[in-house]
């Protein structure tokens, strides 16, 4: 019988001083060889897009992507460079990201948290993903948001317009472009002040998830604010369909404005009912009835067609818009696609710039350096005016769009005006204002 | 009191959807045995009818306006219906603004035509085959279509808005004596619910007074006995596949200006469907158009605000609750035969 000298003890001795030897080497030096989650090795780096392939927000998805794939071909010297050429910080070079060439995977997040937590999951453990980025809902972003967190790799976040996204949800990792609730409301509620008057009466139909309560407490909170009564503040069910038995009773509630806070198919639909049912020609308390859609969205409002003329909403960006970036934005994207480009391809594209420009800035693909790249990061040339990432909850601030939908229309994406633009002070809030309490940004992960 | 009569309105219009819809699939159930998971997405393909023939009637050539830029700062292409110049611009845009109603006579063909070709070429092999089967290849093939449709249209919903005259709504209220306001109703709805009842009235009538429709109510009854006598009840029950397949198309085309058609509005419907038909009683018309019309006005009550202050939520289980309630109490349903479903 042998007798081997092997023990336990002997064993983990050896294997501790055995990784700690292999270990020195990069211990000490800044570019470890596993500092950081998915630390591109090769010549390339991989970019995640989480977007809503299939679904009821599958063309937004569409559209997001077509964004990613221009943003792509622009990092790597493709096409005309489009709003690089504009953008304030000239870090990018049109070589990649550091010197790397971007290639991307894609996922598709369904409009459906664990799908889009898995699709996520999945490109970055088994695609090597450096960044994720997309989305088309508040609910997703935020659950995709998580994920990263606790991944170490970057969220640029795509579409999320609830507050809860940089507020009580908000994470070190995450980071977001678009604007949110409270916002649209700050920017809406003078423009409807200066065109409806100060003694108005508002029935709210919200939608009954994370995004609706919030949309529904900002505009409710700054109309009221300026002197507007809330008559009724109703949930309807997020897979409702027909929104008659809701929008019956508003007449006789003693309303003269109807808010929808809803998106994507339950605001066409909403808003198809409540137009049907003739609210907008009726006289209510000796004034027009009137109809207002918070967060408006081209794509949305292609699918209510002539509903959306005279209703006032805000949007994040449009196409419209005459500045020198914007119009880049609009001619690259125009011409590779021929149409012009949605705010949720323009929120999709800026944040991949911003993504590469951090890690242009830090030197590093590491999400810390890139965190404290972005933060407190001010910029211009993206098409939203002088804009500012702040450090205190990752949420940008910038000027933000009041529209209504068009009158004439000359094509089916001639679809929205813009009625102002709300200069960025206007929509500001303090970090701990009581809208975005409950939540800590934490500490950054690098995996 | 007016509360109480706009949502006994608004009910009507929801049971008329549920009501044609659970009608087909009663009549397939009842006549084939077949349970039809398929039958929201026939609902469906009706109402990409209406899109449909909007879209033929609006397709249109292109004329430069040199005087206005498009996005990319080119000339402006302004898009012409060919319609309006193949019968003048008045006869054109009418024919376009009474596309839906159009689509109906458009629609019959091609649903009877779906109607055959799913039950000829996928659902005969399964009339032997346990239900369960059933639902699942017509489950399946109900996701085929809808993600077909998906691929053509895009899975926005598509505006299809009503002839121009039956636009806005009727004050009942006034009418009634109560303030104006009071009780709106959509004139588009009522065109609905009056089209429901005539199509509800028709098949009833097509299966009570018509030599064919004796057969196939002897054939629902006994089909064995029926085929003993020499007749091909067979033949006839796939021509009842094709009816009960226009009647959802039909049902789908009206009600294309109510919601704008998205490829899911089969599904969205499906569900609650089914509820109406094992409510009503598997395989009983009657039974089916009875509950549908009560849960749509049940469901028209549970959204009120003063009904939803005492029990929160109620408007989003109120069908299931009805359901689970009838079931215990009527395990056949309100109108179900028994032996149906019981061997």
């Amino acid at each position: 019988m042998s007798k081997s000298n092997f023990t336990r003890r002997g064993m983990l001795k050896t294997s501790a001083l055995a990784g700690a030897g292999v270990a020195l080497p990069t211990i000490f030096t800044a570019s470890s060889a596993a500092a950081y989650m998915n630390e591109p090795k090769g010549g390339s780096v991989t970019l995640g897009f989480n977007v809503p392939q299939t679904g009821a927000y599958a063309d937004e998805g569409a559209d997001e992507l077509r964004a990613y794939e221009l943003a792509v071909e622009h990092l790597n010297g493709g096409g005309d460079g489009g709003m690089m050429n504009t953008f304030s910080s000239k870090a990018l070079q049109g070589n990649g990201i550091l010197g790397k060439k971007v290639e991307y995977v894609t996922g598709d997040t369904q409009t459906k948290s664990d799908a889009a937590r898995a699709s996520a999951k999945s490109m970055i453990e088994k695609d090597g993903a450096i960044m994720i980025t997309g989305g088309s809902s508040s609910g997703v972003a935020v659950a995709v948001q998580g994920l990263c967190q606790e991944a170490g790799i970057i969220f640029m976040a795509g579409l999320t317009h609830s507050n809860d996204t940089t507020g009580k949800d908000k994470k070190a990792n995450g980071f977001r472009h678009f604007f949110n609730a409270y916002m649209s409301a700050a920017a809406l509620a003078p423009v409807l002040k200066n065109r409806y008057g100060a003694d108005r009466k508002a029935y709210h139909l919200t939608a009954d998830y994370t995004w609706g309560w919030t949309q529904e407490e900002s505009i409710a909170a700054a109309t009221e604010e300026m002197g507007w009564e809330t008559v009724n503040k109703v949930r309807t069910p997020l897979a409702a369909t027909d929104f008659s038995s809701y929008i019956a009773p508003v007449l006789n509630s003693g309303a003269d404005v109807l808010v929808l806070n809803h998106y994507g198919g339950n605001m066409v639909n909403s808003l198809t009912n409540a137009v049907q049912f003739g609210l907008r020609e009726k006289m209510v308390n000796g004034k027009q009835f009137e109809i207002v859609v918070p967060l408006y969205s081209r794509l949305m409002a292609r699918g209510a067609g002539e509903n959306v003329k005279g209703i006032l909403g805000s949007t994040n960006w449009h196409w419209s818009l005459t500045d020198e970036a914007s119009q880049a934005f609009v001619k690259s994207f125009g011409e590779k696609f021929g149409f012009p480009p949605s705010q949720a391809a323009h929120t999709c594209y800026v944040q991949t710039l911003l993504y590469a420009d951090a890690c242009e800035r830090a030197g590093t693909f590491n999400p810390c350096g890139i965190g404290e790249a972005l933060e407190g990061f001010e910029f211009d040339g993206l098409g939203n005016g002088p804009t500012l990432y702040r450090a205190g909850d990752h949420q940008c601030f910038k000027d933000v769009l009041v529209v209504k939908g068009k009158e004439n229309p000359t094509s089916e994406f001639d679809l929205l005006e813009v009625v102002e633009i709300t200069p960025r002070a206007q929509v500001e809030y303090p970090v701990d204002h009581p809208m975005f309490a409950g939540g800590a940004l934490g500490a950054c992960n690098a995996g | 009191m007016d509360a109480i009569i706009l949502q006994i309105l608004n009910g009507l219009d929801k049971g008329s959807a549920y009501a044609l819809i659970a009608l087909g699939l009663t009549l397939i159930f009842g006549t084939l045995g077949v349970v039809n998971f398929a039958h929201g997405a026939l609902f469906m393909i009706g109402a990409f009818c209406a899109v449909t023939l909007n879209k033929l009637l609006s397709l249109s050539y292109m004329v430069e306006d040199p005087t206005r830029t498009d996005f990319l700062g080119k000339p402006l292409q302004v898009a012409t219906p060919y319609v309006h110049g193949w019968f003048g611009e008045a006869t054109g845009e009418a024919l376009i603004d009474w596309s839906v109603p159009l689509a109906i006579l458009f629609s019959i063909p091609v649903m009877i035509a779906v109607g055959f070709i799913m039950e000829r070429g996928l659902i005969k092999h399964f009339y032997k085959r346990p239900h369960a089967d059933q639902i699942l290849v017509t489950f399946g093939l109900a996701i085929v279509l809808q993600e077909l449709i998906k691929s053509f249209y895009g899975a926005n919903p598509i505006p299809t808005p009503a002839p121009e005259v039956f636009r806005g709504s009727f004050d009942f209220g006034v009418m009634l004596g109560f303030d104006p306001n009071a009780i709106i109703y959509p004139y588009w709805r009522m065109v609905y619910f009056a089209f429901s009842a005539l199509i509800i009235g028709a098949v009833f009538a097509f299966l009570r007074f018509t030599t064919f429709g004796m057969v196939v109510r002897a054939g629902m009854a006994d089909r064995e006995t029926v085929g003993l006598l020499g007749i091909n009840i067979d033949k006839r029950f796939t021509i009842m596949f094709g009816l009960a397949a226009a009647v959802a198309g039909v049902a789908g085309v009206m009600y294309a200006p109510i919601n704008s058609p998205n490829y899911h509005m089969g599904m969205d419907f499906l569900v609650l469907s089914f509820v109406v038909v094992v409510v009503g009683g598997m395989g009983s018309l009657p039974g089916a158009v009875l509950a549908g019309f009560m849960l749509g006005i049940l469901e028209a009550f549970a959204s009120m605000n003063q009904v939803k202050a005492i029990i929160p939520g109620i408007d989003q289980i109120i069908i299931y609750l009805i359901a689970i309630i009838i079931i215990l109490t009527r395990p056949r349903g309100l109108m179900g035969k028994k032996g149906v479903m019981e061997e």
